[in-house]
């Protein structure tokens, strides 16, 4: 059973090395929207310190929501989903597998990133090692979130406007507790409640979202 | 004899049309189903109704007499679905994605078995070249020759004859004759009337209504 999640997921890395481009466009839209804040806001220290976290946890989500079309569009137009889902093969491990994929070609890449961006708003090495781990606990929600979105909005004419409207509401939670983790650590607070709770988020999300996905993507496929 | 696949009372509507109703069909081990009809007649919407993609408007559909709503996966393990989407990736090898498909399903996924499907569908040699740089008619072999590399014993094939030149029609004739000697069912719909397998009944859709 965990080979049949295993073996999605080596599908769609493999397919993802064979079109660099679409992985590394997200990473390179993550790193410019945050690179241009900067520029914007002026080079005052204090300001940049207060408002980087917030940056670069917005600047991950819109880079998030911006891979979600490829997620299950491309399987849905030529008919690898519909042969995924008549695999014999439990639908839920099958989704669990386009989500492992999908996180390690974006949320794992975003996480990696924000450590040598974040020095572009001074933020100090520990806050930033808190920053990066915030954001190791949190992407795996907005993965699975957006993946609920992707499914739902499959087949629609402009779905990916659209799932970036129903999905950039619900991950307003993990943006707070993601921002106050580093805050926190940068007051001399200690930052393990909000981590806690982000890690609780993600793991929800991984435990519920599957069955949402699989339900919205049988029902686009009728 | 016990039914492999068996529909009761199915009705279909689609875009507020029924396309059929009270159809029942029952298939025994080693028998075939030819699904002719009309453009438009339902014959795709019932082959995605047999599969469980599309779930009946009234009745059900049993596979070895459990309800396949209910029976999803034991039903998907059995199940080989060719239909209009190839199902195949544009930027892996014919090879690749035979392999990767088999490890999906939990089939056997060695190199050795996948040569030889290919190979069957007279693709031998072409396994390394990305799909998007095979002809129509030889991406549907492609996608033809995941059943050779499968052990469901209920096929499902939506126009699997199209775009295929005459020998690999004959190859593919061969393929489910075989799969019906093992036992197999098959059901299938083509344009053309073509020589059926002996035994083959066929279903004509959408006569009754005489549109």
């Amino acid at each position: 059973m965990i080979g049949a999640l295993l073996a999605v997921a080596r599908r769609d890395l493999l397919l993802a090395a064979r079109q660099r481009g679409d992985v590394l466009n997200i990473l390179f839209f993550f790193l410019v929207v945050v690179a241009m804040f900067p520029l914007g806001v002026g080079p005052e220290k204090d300001t940049l310190r207060l408002i980087g976290p917030g940056i670069v946890w917005v600047a991950a989500l819109l880079s998030s929501m911006l891979s979600l079309g490829r997620l299950f569009a491309l399987d849905h137009a030529d008919g690898s989903l519909e042969q995924l889902l008549l695999s014999g093969q439990p639908a839920v491990l099958v989704v669990l597998g386009k989500f492992l994929a999908h996180w390690l070609l974006t949320g794992f890449p975003l996480t990696l990133a924000a450590a040598p961006i974040s020095i572009l708003f001074d933020l100090g090495l520990e806050p930033a090692l808190t920053l990066v781990g915030a954001l190791a606990l949190g992407t795996p929600a907005i993965s699975m979130l957006g993946a609920v979105g992707a499914a739902l909005t499959l087949g629609l004419r402009g779905g990916g406007v659209l799932v970036t409207l129903l999905v950039l509401p619900l991950t307003v939670p993990v943006l707070i507790f993601g921002t106050m983790a580093v805050e926190a650590t940068s007051g001399g607070l200690g930052a393990q409640a909000p981590l806690l709770l982000l890690a609780g988020i993600s793991l929800t999300s991984l435990a519920l979202a599957p069955w949402a996905i699989v339900a919205a993507l049988r029902i686009s496929l009728e | 004899m016990e039914a492999i696949l068996q529909a009761e009372e199915l009705s279909c509507v689609r875009g507020g049309r029924t396309l059929f109703s009270g159809l029942s069909l029952r298939l025994e081990a080693g028998q075939c189903l030819y699904v002719s009809g009309d453009n438009g007649s339902g014959k795709t919407s019932l082959l995605r109704t047999l599969c469980g993609l599309l779930a009946p408007a009234l009745g059900r559909v049993l596979w070895r007499g459990a309800d396949i709503a209910a029976a999803r996966e034991e039903f998907g393990a059995d199940l080989a679905f060719v239909g209009h989407l190839n199902g195949t990736k544009e930027d892996l090898t014919a090879l690749e994605n035979l392999r990767l498909a088999a490890a999906a399903r939990g089939d056997d996924d060695s190199l050795a078995r996948s040569v030889e499907a290919l190979g069957r569908l007279g693709l031998a040699g072409r396994g390394e070249v990305p799909v998007r740089r095979l002809s129509q008619g030889q991406k549907r072999r492609v996608a033809l020759a995941r059943l050779c590399t499968s052990r469901a014993g209920v096929w499902v094939l939506d126009e699997p004859f199209n775009a295929l030149d005459r020998g690999s029609v004959e190859g593919l004739r061969g393929l489910i004759e075989e799969q019906l000697g093992r036992g197999g069912v098959v059901v299938l719909t083509a344009h053309q009337s073509l020589e059926l397998p002996a035994g083959a009944s066929r279903l004509e859709l959408g006569a009754r209504e005489g549109s």
